[in-house]
């Protein structure tokens, strides 16, 4: 069932609330009775640790880019591919349905993570009544999925670790990590950060 | 407002809104009617399912991690890869850290919150008290969710597979199925976990070596006012 009526929120009846439990609390208490948690009524700093992490996020996802994630030596040829020639090749074998994976997990998601966090900051720091294109709904929906959603682009980074413990036959083919990989998984976790540290309850308030 | 009334107030972790505690049969579902998160959604026998699941996902890790995985053989040449070598692919030179990290985020995080989620069940199940720092401990567990990545693992064990799949034969073993098993487990723990009750037995039972609740304390009694706001 969905609880009633248009709520009314515990800052606005002067409480606070836990965001690990949902506990209510009066002003004056500073952490949670059942779970521990420090209390805030709004995380303090969101949006700074929001953008801090997300340019951290920015800086290590070019390298992650640039350089190889995956080096390959056969006999007939020696390669190194970085994640989008890694997709281009999947595609090229006919294997399309794990490049369309690997595509969103490695490159589509991270691009609109990028987007979708800066969006969300962004229309949260403007004040007044100009809140963007979305909604509050759509604003609380798009951080729930990049919230979600982030965490799956690390599936290249184990991609690159079980191709590189599984094929050592050491004259014939070898495939061993590219430094691209680190900063990759750098990139994930940062932006990962970046969505956990945006207090959602910023999105519904008025001011 | 003193603190029993508060105690019978919550706030949606998502978007603030204040609700009192509606009376549900288990199985129902209370969702925020702002947002739409979640909020409240009572099992049957909530501790031992999730206890029974967290043991037997623990069990499955240690298949998953110490077995064979899988089994690569190309032109009469074999190789042989377990989940540790996996995590051990970066771990030369620089990229020693990323060893670390995978390490961390396919096999320590999931048993960590698996271990944690069972310390905090554990001395509940038949209605006794809490052992210390329950309540952090569940927090944590909660808190790791998102860098518990055995199923993300998963899908790059196929990706991966299929990558391979021209240059030689896979063929795979015991901890390959233990970990199909262990993400199927988990996610069933993840999504069949009764959090309000876990919360509200920690708070209620704490220091009470019976676990027996005081009338002011009886779980929604004194609530009538069902899916109402505050």
């Amino acid at each position: 069932m969905t609880l009633h009526a248009a709520p009314g929120t515990a800052r606005a009846a002067g409480l606070v609330a836990c965001r690990s439990c949902g506990r209510v609390y009066g002003p004056d208490r500073d952490s949670c009775l059942r779970c521990g948690a420090a209390l805030h009524s709004r995380m303090p700093g969101s949006l700074q640790r929001v953008w801090a992490w997300w340019f951290a996020g920015l800086i290590v996802y070019i390298p992650a880019n640039i350089y190889p994630m995956l080096i390959t030596r056969t006999i007939a040829y020696d390669s190194e591919a970085t994640i989008l020639a890694g997709v281009v090749e999947l595609a090229g074998h006919g294997d399309y349905g794990v490049a369309g994976i690997v595509f969103f997990a490695s490159i589509m998601i991270p691009l609109s993570k990028f987007i979708a966090i800066a969006y969300l900051a962004l229309s949260i720091g403007r004040s007044g009544g100009a809140r963007g294109a979305m909604d509050e709904h759509r604003q609380h929906r798009l951080h729930t999925v990049v919230e979600f959603i982030g965490r799956w682009s690390m599936i290249d980074v184990f991609v690159v670790a079980i191709l590189a413990s599984l094929v050592q036959f050491d004259a014939i083919a070898t495939i061993n990590p590219g430094i691209a990989a680190v900063s990759f998984a750098l990139s994930v976790a940062f932006t990962m950060l970046s969505a956990q540290s945006f207090d959602p309850r910023l999105i519904w308030d008025e001011d | 407002m003193d603190d029993s009334d508060l105690a019978r107030l919550r706030a949606c972790p998502h978007c603030d809104a204040l609700y009192r505690l509606p009376e549900l049969a288990p199985r129902e579902r209370a969702d925020c009617a702002r947002c739409g998160a979640t909020l409240i959604a009572p099992q049957v026998r909530a501790f031992s399912r999730s206890f029974a699941l967290a043991i037997t996902a623990l069990i499955l890790m240690a298949g998953a991690v110490f077995g064979p995985f899988l089994d690569l053989s190309t032109a009469g040449m074999q190789s042989r890869a377990s989940v540790l070598d996996a995590i051990e692919a970066f771990s030369d030179g620089v990229m020693f850290p990323l060893s670390l990290a995978v390490g961390a985020l396919i096999v320590v995080i999931p048993a960590l919150r698996l271990a944690l989620i069972a310390y905090t069940l554990g001395p509940m199940l038949r209605g006794g008290a809490p052992w210390p720092r329950a309540g952090q401990a569940f927090r944590l567990a909660e808190q790791l969710k998102p860098w518990s990545m055995a199923e993300i693992f998963l899908i790059g064990v196929a990706v991966a597979l299929v990558k391979v799949a021209g240059l030689a034969t896979v063929h795979p073993g015991i901890a390959f199925w233990a970990l199909c098993l262990l993400v199927l487990v988990t996610v069933l723990q993840d999504t069949s976990m009764d959090k309000e009750t876990v919360w509200h037995a920690i708070e209620t039972r704490r220091g009470k070596p019976d676990g027996s609740f005081g009338a002011a304390e009886r779980p929604t009694a004194a609530t009538p006012a069902m899916a109402k706001r505050a």
